[in-house]
């Protein structure tokens, strides 16, 4: 049972920090979507904030943590030159070329947008508090932000993790 | 609740915070899709010789979502701005910059 210094990475940036942050996103939408005024009592709505806050910020710095070691760590070992790369064995076969030119390039760049549209929507989360649970157009407008955040996250999630099983990166 | 965070007496740090986020990835999408139109563009992009150009494109979309953010919170702190108004601006940058990262579109541009 070992794992090279390269699979553990690939782990921590895709199995880690970026399978929490779609996981936890469910919780993070529930808790927006149900912060209602006639759904919860005021201490509730206080006790929920104060969860929310912390499950937001944590997501945030999951989503960063996850395009810093992909893009910095992970990526360039994806890209290397040499023939046995898993960037070279993509493009080498016509079958498995657009895995490369469709599903790698859209996700590197895609992967980014998480981060900063979930900053942005913990930071509204934090800013102005129990308001959200009284105002129904900024509640939902943060929800539509964490979404998109979630969705940008979702597709290079999922394209890292079919790229892995077609050229795992050892 | 405190003044400073009732949305109906001040939404400028929520516009503030929406419209900065949607720049950056605007600007990431942007120049993911120019890069693949302008060689010299991609090559200036190419801050690391590993991670090539992914590295300044993302890294510009960083930079200016950080810097605009407190700019228009500045700007914005303790204000009703048309909320409504900036969020929709917001979304159209926010698919616009999605749309310059989906490959068959930047490669549609590629010289």
């Amino acid at each position: 049972m070992t794992m090279t210094e390269r699979e553990l990475w690939t782990v921590l940036h895709g199995m880690v920090f970026g399978a929490i942050f779609l996981l936890a996103f469910a919780g993070g939408f529930a808790g927006l979507l149900s912060l209602k005024p006639e759904l919860i009592t005021g201490a509730g709505i206080g006790v929920r904030i104060k969860r929310l806050v912390i499950g937001m910020w944590t997501m945030a710095i999951l989503a960063w943590l996850t395009v810093i070691s992909g893009t910095y760590i992970v990526y360039p070992w994806y890209r290397a030159e040499d023939a046995g790369s898993p960037r070279s064995l993509l493009l080498a076969n016509a079958g498995t070329k657009a895995w490369h030119t469709f599903g790698m390039e859209w996700k590197e760049h895609v992967g980014w947008f998480a981060p900063i549209l979930a900053t942005a929507a913990a930071f509204i989360v934090t800013y102005y508090g129990a308001s959200l649970a009284e105002n129904n157009r900024l509640r939902k407008s943060v929800l539509v932000l964490f979404t998109i955040a979630f969705a940008a996250s979702a597709v290079a999630g999922l394209f890292g993790a079919l790229l892995n099983k077609v050229a795992p990166i050892q | 609740m405190n003044a400073r965070a009732d949305f109906t007496k001040t939404d400028g740090v929520a516009a503030a915070a929406v419209l900065a986020s949607a720049i950056g990835v605007f600007i990431t999408g942007s120049l993911t899709t120019l890069a693949e139109i302008s060689e010299s563009l991609k090559t200036a992009l190419d801050w690391s010789g590993a991670v090539g150009p992914l590295i300044g494109k993302t890294g510009v979309g960083v930079i200016v979502w950080l810097i605009v953010w407190p700019i228009f919170h500045a700007l914005w702190r303790g204000k009703v701005v048309n909320f409504s108004v900036v969020y929709t601006v917001s979304l159209i940058l926010i698919a616009l910059g999605w749309l310059l990262t989906f490959p068959p579109v930047f490669k549609a541009f590629s010289g």
